[in-house]
């Protein structure tokens, strides 16, 4: 990759009807670094995820992910295959994990490495069995979704992701539909992900694990960047007031 | 008693196969009738609201009718009298089965799309392996009601001289100045429902092997 951004994100925007949602957005994500983006709900702080994603379509800017243009301003229009393409750059880790309930756990992960990687199925069940290993869930690989604890289906949807080896890994508040109790085990994965210098952005609201985890940190409010920052400065250092009132709260 | 049975087992035969060929064809055109209802052209969606308003909104006797008939005044030819009842069954029961599909399909969170989007499916993969195994879980108690009423329902091809089994009911039993018939008649109907129920029982029980 020549690209010295995995991620590039250029004045993008998006409005839902007459409210706009993402106003002139601007950002980078650099090779094996760990990015958060905090900010109070109704930020957009997961719509940009979400728009990068290609979960929402976006109105304007460029968005460069390793080197592909998903899209800029000269009405560049993709095929199918050219976004699928360029999807498979992310992985992305849903808030309510999105495991497909019919399929074990197993087969959730190996779905996407048979019929969109096209690999064998028994190369596909060695890769979901060494990350269910170390996911510390290889021996509920024959159970169902919905026999597992909020934390193991968690766990399971990296899992999930990591099969497809993205190079940037997304979660779109990954702790917030579990129990308290049950946030812990995700944050230590997400810590061990970070020390093997997997390239993450993290949209959360924890955030001494922000703090603890992120090289950078993005605030927003209100669609935009209010404050961007190494994590000292935007935690123990913040310039704006919005920054300063948000974090009061915690 | 022989003469009696070798007609009404013709007869159980003719419902059967309109039973069969109606599930063969109307199964699959209800998923695709149901997937045109929620088309982004506003016209196919207009059209098909207008045919499942017809469908449901009429007596399906006169739609049987109407399939049989009509062609002989504007094309001055017909359908064979078993084809047409069972092109009248499928254009009605597809319009059902497509509102119980639409049901279905609406009831699966938007998350399962997500998913499939960025694991990079493409769409018909997504649809038919995440969206449409769950669908049918979902629909597997309102689609035995519905195929519970086709067996009964078929007893009205008759009306378009189809000899299904009520029909050759009817007409021993008034050569035969007996109800004997007629309630044998019942049981078949009874005895296929019997099946049908099983059947969706079975299908019910294997998909519960998840919540």
């Amino acid at each position: 990759m020549d690209n010295k951004y995995v991620i590039e994100v250029n004045n993008l925007r998006k409005s839902y009807g007459d409210h706009l949602v993402l106003k002139d957005i601007s950002f980078h994500v650099s090779q094996g670094e760990v990015l958060s983006i905090i900010g109070s709900s109704g930020s957009g702080k997961s719509t940009l995820l979400r728009a990068i994603n290609q979960l929402e379509t976006i109105e304007g800017g460029e968005v460069i992910i390793c080197g592909d243009t998903l899209c800029n301003n000269d009405n560049l229009v993709l095929t199918n295959e050219q976004k699928r393409k360029i999807q498979l750059h992310n992985g992305l880790v849903f808030q309510d994990f999105n495991l497909f309930p019919h399929m074990s756990i197993l087969r959730n992960i190996t779905e996407a490495l048979i019929y969109v990687l096209k690999k064998d199925k028994e190369e596909a069940n060695e890769i979901a069995l060494n990350l269910l290993d170390k996911m510390g869930l290889k021996d509920r690989a024959l159970s169902y979704p919905s026999q597992l604890s909020g934390g193991q289906k968690q766990r399971v949807s990296i899992a999930r992701a990591l099969a497809l080896k993205p190079n940037v890994l997304w979660f779109d508040e990954p702790t917030s539909a579990l129990d308290p109790e049950l946030t812990g085990e995700i944050l230590k994965v997400i810590k061990d992900l970070a020390k093997e210098k997997m390239t993450m952005v993290v949209v959360t609201h924890e955030m001494a694990f922000a703090k603890e985890i992120s090289d950078r940190v993005i605030f927003m409010d209100d669609g935009i960047i209010a404050e961007k920052g190494t994590a000292e400065e935007v935690f123990d250092n913040p310039q704006n007031p919005r920054t300063k009132q948000f974090l009061q709260r915690f | 008693m022989k003469q009696l049975l070798i007609p009404m087992l013709e007869g159980t035969l003719v419902s059967i196969k309109i039973f069969f060929f109606t599930l063969l064809f109307a199964l699959p055109l209800g998923l695709v009738v149901a997937q045109a209802k929620q088309s982004r052209f506003w016209i196919v969606r207009k059209i098909i609201n207008i045919y499942i308003m017809i469908m449901r909104g009429t007596p399906l006797i006169l739609q049987l009718i109407f399939v049989y008939f009509a062609p002989y005044y504007i094309f001055k030819t017909s359908f064979d009298r078993l084809n047409a009842a069972i092109i009248a069954y499928v254009i009605n029961y597809a319009a059902y089965f497509a509102e119980i599909y639409r049901g279905g399909i609406q009831s699966i969170d938007k998350g399962q799309y997500e998913a499939g989007k960025v694991l990079g499916f493409t769409k018909a993969h997504t649809f038919f392996h995440v969206i449409f195994p769950q669908v049918i879980k979902e629909i597997i108690p309102a689609m035995g009601n519905e195929v519970i009423t086709l067996v009964k329902d078929t007893a009205l091809a008759q009306t378009i001289g189809v000899a299904e089994v009520f029909r050759v009911a009817k007409t021993a039993s008034a050569r035969e100045f007996s109800t004997m018939p007629l309630f044998i008649a019942g049981v078949f109907y009874f005895i296929m429902n019997a099946v049908v129920s099983k059947i969706f029982d079975r299908i019910e029980k294997k998909l519960g092997y998840y919540d």
